[in-house]
This record gives structure tokens, C-alpha cells and sequence, in this order.
């Protein structure tokens, strides 16, 4: 039935090694489990451990993935052999891998973290395959090298979110819910528009292609509009002024479990996504709009701290917190040399590991005091030593304080800002994480340090290995890396030249350089 | 709106619809039609027999909740997928076969699995939210199944 055509013309006829296969592994693993958890809905038993062995698989095919890319170049699969660019690309680089591990990570830590959090109504609901569909659209993200593909899977990780959100059905969730869907729908719109916009000047949706085709029409497309648009859709996403409003709005509302994940993942994508469309797509765009993208940056980075600093509730400040780490990102982008496009990417790597941690010891404070208010809290390093000794670490580590990870991407970005002059954007760099020193030490100072203002104590249940684990984990990796920083140092270095200069990248997705 | 007219056409009318999406679905292989709109003519004429019968009707007729349907659907295109690692050319490579039954050639392709996972993932979550739509307000709502 066959005809015998020349299929090369359209194909790629060469086998792929089978290591190409990690690079759509991640997504296809978390689709099928997703699939299967919602098949076996009813036995909520089943849930958590098919959801946290698929999370184990799944950083154990990231690693491998990490590795592949590290010491072979960037990893490139093509759906259905057709040849890029029709072909919807798989490619993931240094940048995107490290990225989809740590997000794999996060996502372990807060699956075994909610084995306690989330009780079986909560999982008849749906939150495991909400977990596993949102990790779908995660790594799809950070693996796709395909601009209109990562429009989709921004829109399967935001469903998924919605799901997650309104998982308890509170009237409050309902209220965040809104905020977050109404916003979030508007900047992928916007991202929608760009796509379009960028689809009638370029003719092709591939990044690879995207960026090689970039510099012939630099001087006749409207190449700066089309960035600037990217960077307000992106910037909605990533929560940076002024488009911030929606995320302290609706990050406290959700199970304790969902607020890490989004904490540590979600605005994470959008600067994921910034960073690929400005530093490696549009880099002489990007540097004409560097004023724009620095003051946002600062502001950001003063809202996070500034807001930090007046919340009461704990949940409400860490969503600051992550604000404020946004900005930090965001001045690497806007500085733009490899060195700051490294400290952007070391801080987004941090950034997802404490941000997450931090929203569990915000659960766990919960949980050992009863609530959220500095108000009420106290006498928590009493109650619970040891667990007083991980929030502190935690903190040091969100105030960037040596010795544990946050000080290493705040000095890798000083330095940046410093080199070209930049003074003052180092000092804002400074006062805003002087900011939160002193927003998490009221945090120590109330909630720790000072005597519980209750006369008597409410009766929790002492906390086992659900709670411990995922939270010793985490904290173990930023003291890690806080001491040992030389490998992550060197793999954001390389992570961000690569994003620099595309021609590996380029070169894994049209081996032969064909269809220049 | 449940008629005795109604409740008289609607089997013959689902059944119909029913035997009507299947062949849209196949038709989708290499004419106009799929796996997605064959699934909304399904989902169509489950959410017609939910109508005339009610919600409960429905559900004890189509025996998996909708949701496991859609579950199995995503599960069976993300499989058809990863067949090509087989054939050793990259995912979602459309791969076919020609086996002959009763001396008629069949093709069969990982692309119609595909399509009948599509199929099967929009007939659960549509169905989904016509049932839920469908359903008399009560205090049971919140537990659909």
C-alpha cells in the first residue's frame, strides 16, 4: 500500500539515540501517570505512592537528562520525524534541563510533604493527578523548543493551577482563585498575541530557527515591539511590578502543599521564559529595552521586600518573598552579560528550593500554632528545637546570609551590576535583601523567639517522616550548596553562555545547518 | 423538557448519535472528521440521554465514571506515542499496519489510536460537565460519583 517516495525530504530518516528520549520522557511520563491516577480516582490509597515513585522516575530522567546534556550538548527530538522547523522540536539545553530537574525536585519534596497536607478529600478531588498534570506542563516548558508549544503547555500547567487552587472549595479560594485566573488568562493572551505577531514577521514558531533567522531581519521587523510585548506577558507571569497584584492576592488561599508548588514553580516558568525570548531569541532588543526591564526590576525587587515587611500573615509574606527574588532575576536579565544571565539563572534555581521550603515551614508553623498571624504566634522554638533550627536556615537562606545557597546568586549579581558600573542597582540589590533580613527576623522574633501569648497551647500531633523529610531534604540541598557552590556555579556559567550564543542549541536542532 | 416524545426518541436517538460518532471518528483518518468532534457527538447524545432519563441513567449506562473514561483516553494516545520507540524513529511517529481480515486490507496506525484516545479523552470530560450540569441541585452535589 505504501508508495515509494523520497521521504528524506521531509523526514528525518536516522534513527535517534535512545538517550534523545529523555528529552521527551519527562513530559510523556507525567501525562501517562496523570492519566492513570485519574483512572483509578477512587482508590485515593494508590494515589500518593504512584504519584511520588512517578516523581522519583522523574528526577532520576532529569538527572539523567542534565547529564546527557552536560557532557553531549544540547539534546533535540522532533515529533514525528518530521524535519524541524514544521516539526514541533523537543530541545533541551543546560538551561532548560537544570531547570526541569530542580522543578522535579520541588515537586518530590512537596508530593511527600502532602501525603500529611492533603487528606482524602482532598485526593478524591483530584490532587495527585492535578500535581502530575501540572509537572506535565512544567517540564514541557522548560524541554520545548517550540515557541507556540510552550504556549500550550503554559496553558496545561495554568489548568492544572486553577484545579489546584480551588481544591477545598473555600469562599476565600474562590476569591484568589478569580484574581489569579483573570490575570493569568490575560497575560497568556498577550503571550498568545506575541506568538501570532512573531509568527507573521518570522514565518517559523522554532526557537532554533527563530534565532538564526533573527539577525537578517532585525532591521526590518519590529523586532523591539514584538520583545516588549513578550516582556509584559512574561513579566505578568514571573508576578513583577506592576502586574504583582495577583499573586499575594491569591497565594495564601490554597492548601499550604499547592502555595510551595506555585511558590517554587510557576512564576519560576515565567522567568524561565523571559530569559529564553529576551537573552537568547532577542538579545539586541533586549538591551535596547534594558531601562525599562531594570527599573521594573528594582521596583519589584522593593515591592517584594517593602510588602514583605508590612504582612502579618506568614504565607502572604513569603508570596513577597517571592516577588522580591523575581526582581533579583530580573536585574540579571536586564544587565545581560553572561555573567548576570548566570546569576538570574543561579537565583531561579534557588529560588524554587527555598521558596518551596519555606511555604512548608509556613504549613508546619501552621500546624504547630494554630495559624498564619504574627499576632497569635509564639513560643514555637520551644515547642519544636529542631524545626526552629531548619526555618532558620530557611531564612538565612531567602535573606541570602551565608553560609547556605541564597548568598551565592546575590553575589554573582552584585558582581554583574558592579562590573559595568552599575552601582546603584547593586545597592538595591542590598537594601531590598536587607529588607527581608529584617521582615524574616520579625518573623524569628514573633513566631520563634518571643513566649506564646496563649495561655494554652493547642494540641497538635508531633510531626513524622511526611513533614521532616521533604523539609530535611530541601534544607539539606541549599546548605549544600550554599558550602559547595563550584558545581552549580559552573553549570549556570555554562547554562548561560549557552543561552548567549544559541549555536550549539541551533546546531542540535538543524544538524546539518539545512534550510538557511 | 421531559416528554413522553422525548423519552420515546431518545434511545433510538443516542444509539444513532453514538453509531454516528464512531463513524465520524474513523471517516477522521483521511476525510473530514476525528477523534474530537466524533467525541462531541458522543458526549452529545449521552448528555440527550441524560435529559430525557437523568443524570443517573446515564451513568449506570456508561458503567466508568467520565473522568476514568478521559483518564483512559490520555493514557492510550500517550502509549500510541511511544510505540515508535519500537520502530526506532522519534515520538508520535505515525506508524501503520496492513493486516488483511476476511480478505479485506485494514490499515490500522498508531495515528487512529491516537485519535481514539482524543476521542475518548473529549467524550469523558464533556460528558463530565454535562452531567454535572445536568444534575438536580442537592446537597450531594459535590460528590458527583
Amino acid at each position: 500500500m505504501a508508495t515509494p517516495t523520497n521521504l528524506s525530504a521531509a523526514f528525518t530518516l536516522t534513527p535517534p539515540p535512545l538517550a534523545d528520549w529523555l528529552v521527551i520522557l519527562p513530559v510523556a511520563l507525567m501525562i501517562g501517570l496523570g492519566a492513570v491516577l485519574m483512572m483509578v480516582r477512587k482508590s485515593v490509597r494508590l494515589h500518593g505512592a504512584i504519584a511520588i515513585a512517578g516523581l522519583a522516575a522523574l528526577v532520576l530522567i532529569d538527572a539523567g537528562l542534565l547529564w546527557r546534556v552536560a557532557t553531549h550538548g544540547p539534546v533535540t527530538m522532533v515529533m514525528g520525524r518530521w524535519l524541524p522547523p514544521f516539526g514541533i522540536a523537543f530541545t533541551a539545553d543546560l538551561f532548560g534541563a537544570a531547570m526541569a530537574l530542580a522543578a522535579a525536585v520541588v515537586a518530590l519534596a512537596a508530593a511527600i510533604f502532602a501525603l500529611r497536607d492533603i487528606d482524602a478529600s482532598g485526593r478524591r478531588y483530584g490532587f495527585y493527578p492535578f500535581l502530575m498534570l501540572l509537572m506535565a506542563g512544567v517540564s514541557g516548558a522548560f524541554l520545548t523548543g517550540d515557541i507556540f508549544n510552550l504556549y500550550v503547555w503554559f496553558e496545561v500547567l495554568l489548568i492544572s493551577s486553577f484545579g489546584l487552587l480551588i481544591l477545598g472549595s473555600q469562599p476565600e479560594q474562590i476569591d484568589g482563585a478569580l484574581k489569579y485566573a483573570v490575570l493569568n488568562l490575560i497575560a497568556t493572551t498577550l503571550f498568545l498575541i506575541a506568538v501570532g505577531y512573531l509568527y507573521a514577521i518570522f514565518g517559523t514558531l522554532n526557537m532554533a530557527d527563530i534565532a538564526r533567522k533573527a539577525v537578517a531581519l532585525r532591521d526590518t521587523g519590529p523586532l523591539t515591539t514584538l520583545t516588549g510585548l513578550f516582556i509584559l506577558a512574561f513579566a505578568m507571569k514571573a508576578a513583577a511590578f506592576p502586574v504583582n497584584f495577583w499573586l499575594p492576592a491569591s497565594y495564601h488561599t490554597p492548601r499550604i502543599v499547592v502555595s510551595a508548588l506555585f511558590g517554587g514553580l510557576l512564576t519560576k516558568v515565567g522567568i524561565y521564559a523571559l530569559m529564553r525570548v529576551t537573552v537568547m531569541l532577542f538579545p539586541v532588543e533586549r538591551e535596547a529595552l534594558s531601562i525599562v526591564i531594570v527599573v521594573i526590576a528594582i521596583l519589584t525587587m522593593m515591592v517584594g521586600a517593602l510588602g514583605a515587611l508590612a504582612q502579618s500573615d506568614i504565607r502572604k509574606l513569603i508570596g513577597y518573598l517571592v516577588i522580591a527574588g523575581i526582581g533579583n532575576m530580573l536585574s540579571g536579565v536586564a544587565i545581560g552579560t553572561p555573567g548576570a544571565v548566570s546569576g538570574a539563572i543561579l537565583y531561579a534555581l534557588h529560588s524554587m528550593v527555598t521558596m518551596t521550603a519555606l511555604y512548608l515551614v509556613a504549613g508546619e508553623i501552621g500546624r504547630l500554632g494554630g495559624g498564619w498571624s504574627l499576632v497569635h504566634l509564639g513560643g514555637l522554638f520551644r515547642r519544636a528545637p529542631s524545626f526552629a533550627g531548619v526555618s532558620f536556615v530557611l531564612f538565612l537562606a531567602a535573606a541570602g546570609l551565608p553560609p547556605i545557597s541564597g548568598l551565592w546568586p546575590k553575589v554573582v549579581l552584585l558582581k554583574a551590576s558592579l562590573d559595568i558600573g552599575a552601582w546603584w542597582l547593586a545597592a538595591a540589590i542590598l537594601v531590598s535583601a536587607f529588607l527581608i533580613t529584617l521582615a524574616l527576623a520579625r518573623v524569628v522574633l514573633f513566631a520563634y523567639w518571643r513566649p506564646s501569648p496563649r495561655e494554652i497551647e493547642p494540641m497538635t500531633a508531633a510531626a513524622d517522616w511526611r513533614i521532616a523529610l521533604p523539609l530535611a531534604a530541601l534544607t539539606a540541598l541549599t546548605i549544600f550548596f550554599g558550602l559547595f557552590p563550584e558545581t552549580l556555579l559552573g553549570l549556570s556559567q555554562d547554562a548561560a553562555t549557552g543561552l548567549a550564543d544559541p549555536t550549539a542549541y541551533i546546531r542540535s536542532v538543524f544538524p546539518q545547518g539545512e534550510g538557511q | 423538557m421531559n416528554t413522553l416524545i422525548l423519552r420515546t426518541v431518545a434511545p433510538f436517538v443516542t444509539a444513532l448519535m453514538l453509531l454516528f460518532s464512531i463513524f465520524v471518528l474513523l471517516r477522521g483518518h483521511n476525510e473530514p472528521g476525528g477523534g474530537f468532534i466524533g467525541g462531541l457527538i458522543a458526549a452529545s447524545a449521552l448528555a440527550l440521554y441524560g435529559i430525557a432519563f437523568g443524570v443517573g441513567a446515564v451513568r449506570r449506562a456508561i458503567r466508568f465514571h467520565p473522568m476514568a473514561i478521559a483518564g483512559a483516553g490520555l493514557f492510550l494516545a500517550t502509549l500510541s506515542g511511544f510505540i515508535s520507540i519500537l520502530a526506532g524513529v522519534p515520538f508520535m511517529t505515525g506508524l501503520w499496519v496492513y493486516p488483511h481480515v476476511f480478505g479485506v486490507e485494514v490499515p490500522l496506525a498508531t495515528v487512529m489510536s491516537f485519535d481514539l484516545g482524543v476521542y475518548l479523552v473529549v467524550v469523558g470530560a464533556i460528558t463530565s460537565i454535562a452531567l454535572a450540569l445536568e444534575q438536580e441541585p442537592g446537597p450531594d452535589l459535590e460528590r458527583e460519583d
